[in-house]
């Protein structure tokens, strides 16, 4: 995990994606990177326009393509922009989360939460917390999935 | 009189207001097929009742515009009502015999009791008991040993809609689904869950039977595994895009699924994926106190939202 102000050496990033709404959370991000906060580097943000736009797909995908975790990031309840999309959206990735483990997922590769614009230093503690989360559990099983497929190909199995 | 007289009595004297019923048939002893009636004629064809396998559910959508007859059991009815409250499909061009189920025989299990199953020439159900006629012997099998899985945990024998009931309703009492296969499945390691789908997964041929027997996948052509745009599936066949085709399938199925079973029945690998949308349901159930197709006033649970969730936490970092 690098860090930007570089005070920790880096150690091997991981690939994290984060679906961010763009009426909040991507401002929030917005607003903890022009405060100078340092944040670790591993996330890669996709812009959204709602949290209601994410569906559990862009998850699973995400996940099943190698993405080591997956951050879902919204306006908080009652604050949304079209007023209920991330209201929707809390029922699908609750039964996600729930879902995943029966996959045999970790369900700690993926989480949601709901930071606003103005929420630059709860965005840092977020993404650095869900950052050290998912390099504790390591690289994704994901990566088994496509050994597991290569060695189809190869004929060992 | 028997059920299959009273049934084929029902349909001749609605046949004349509708386009056609949708019953079962054929000659085989030990499993029927859908049969179309349209005429009086076809009405011979008609099969016996511990036959009436498949969910004939499945072909309402794509006949909306007629006027239809169906015949359905107690979890068939469920697919009906879901399809319904969805507004896929009319209540007013449908005309519904409903029929009290005492259990359907799942003809792979028949197989395996008897080696000359494949030999039938007629079945029979009496008082629990199955006879399998074959040329040189009558067999004899519990009816328990040889139901269809979906059959020894059904909690609706009785149709949940219907204009019509043939026959008289079976008593039930309060069968609770205690998600035995679930919790089991779930005390395995996550390695071993995840290794159990990629050795599952790597059986699937990807014939998509799974999803076009399911009643309430209704997209069909329109399905995004079958989309380019937007893309969600390669035309690889690796474990990665089939594994996520039944995700997807589960996922779209979450909160409107009733677990009929077909998607697992028609599975020509004969693999267990209903466990994935019985996951779904469980927890739906738990979160939501949802279950689909019991009643046509409610709204699935990911098509609406409270703004206080009773039972989801506030989720921090
Ligand atoms: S997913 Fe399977 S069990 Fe559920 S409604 Fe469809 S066919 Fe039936
Ligand atoms: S029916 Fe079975 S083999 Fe065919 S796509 Fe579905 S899971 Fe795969």
């Amino acid at each position: 995990m690098s860090v930007v102000d570089g005070k920790e050496p880096s150690v091997k990033e991981l690939r994290i994606i984060g679906f961010l709404c763009n009426w909040c959370s991507y401002g929030g991000a917005d607003t903890a990177g022009v405060s100078r906060f340092s944040q670790p580097t591993d996330l890669r943000i996709i812009r959204v326009p709602c949290s209601g736009r994410v569906t559990p797909l862009f998850v699973v995908k995400a996940l099943m393509s190698g993405a080591d975790g997956v951050l879902v990031s919204g306006c908080h309840p009652r604050d949304c922009h079209y007023s209920e999309g991330n209201l929707y959206a809390r029922r699908r990735l609750e039964v996600l989360k729930r879902f995943l483990p029966t996959l045999g997922i970790e369900p700690e590769r993926f989480e949601y939460i709901w930071v606003s614009a103005s929420e630059g230093e709860r965005w840092q503690t977020s993404v650095t917390a869900f950052t050290e989360r998912i390099h504790a559990l390591g690289p994704s099983p994901a990566v088994k999935v496509n050994r597991y497929d290569a060695r189809l190909v190869a004929g060992g199995l | 009189m028997s059920t299959i007289d009273l049934l084929r009595e029902a349909i001749r004297a609605k046949l004349p207001d509708l386009d056609m019923v949708l019953a079962w048939g054929g000659d085989d002893p030990l499993r029927a097929s859908p049969l179309f009636i349209r005429t009086e004629s076809d009405l011979e064809n008609l099969a016996a009742p511990h036959l009436y396998v498949s969910n004939l559910a499945v072909n309402l959508y794509s006949l909306r515009s007629k006027k239809i007859g169906l015949v359905v059991k107690g979890c068939d009815s469920r697919s009906v009502i879901q399809l319904l409250k969805e507004g896929l499909i009319a209540r007013p061009s449908l005309y519904i015999f409903g029929l009290p189920c005492e259990g359907v025989v799942d003809a792979a299990k028949i197989n395996r009791e008897i080696p000359d199953a494949g030999r039938a020439t007629g079945l029979a159900v009496r008082s629990g008991r199955v006879m399998v006629q074959t040329p040189e012997n009558e067999h004899i099998l519990d009816l328990d040993a040889v139901l269809a899985d979906r059959c020894l945990r059904c909690r609706y024998p009785n149709p949940l809609i219907y204009d019509q009931l043939i026959g008289e309703a079976i008593p039930v009492g309060e069968i609770p689904d205690l998600y035995q296969d679930l919790d089991e499945f779930e005390a395995l390691s996550l390695d071993a869950r995840h290794d159990f789908w990629m050795e599952t997964m790597r059986r699937c041929v990807r014939c998509y039977a799974c999803r076009n027997a399911c009643p309430l996948c209704v997209c069909k052509a329109h399905c995004v595994a079958d989309s380019r745009e937007p893309h969600w599936l390669t035309l690889e066949t690796n474990v990665s895009q089939k594994w996520f085709f039944q995700v997807l399938h589960s996922m779209h199925l979450a909160g409107r699924c009733t677990e009929c079973g077909e998607c697992e029945r028609a599975c020509p690998m004969g693999l267990p994926i209903l466990l994935m949308r019985r996951k779904l349901n469980r927890e739906i159930r738990e979160l939501f106190g949802y279950e689909a197709g019991l009643d046509l006033m409610t709204t699935p649970p990911l098509s609406t939202f409270s703004i206080e969730e009773e039972n989801i936490a506030e989720r921090e970092l």
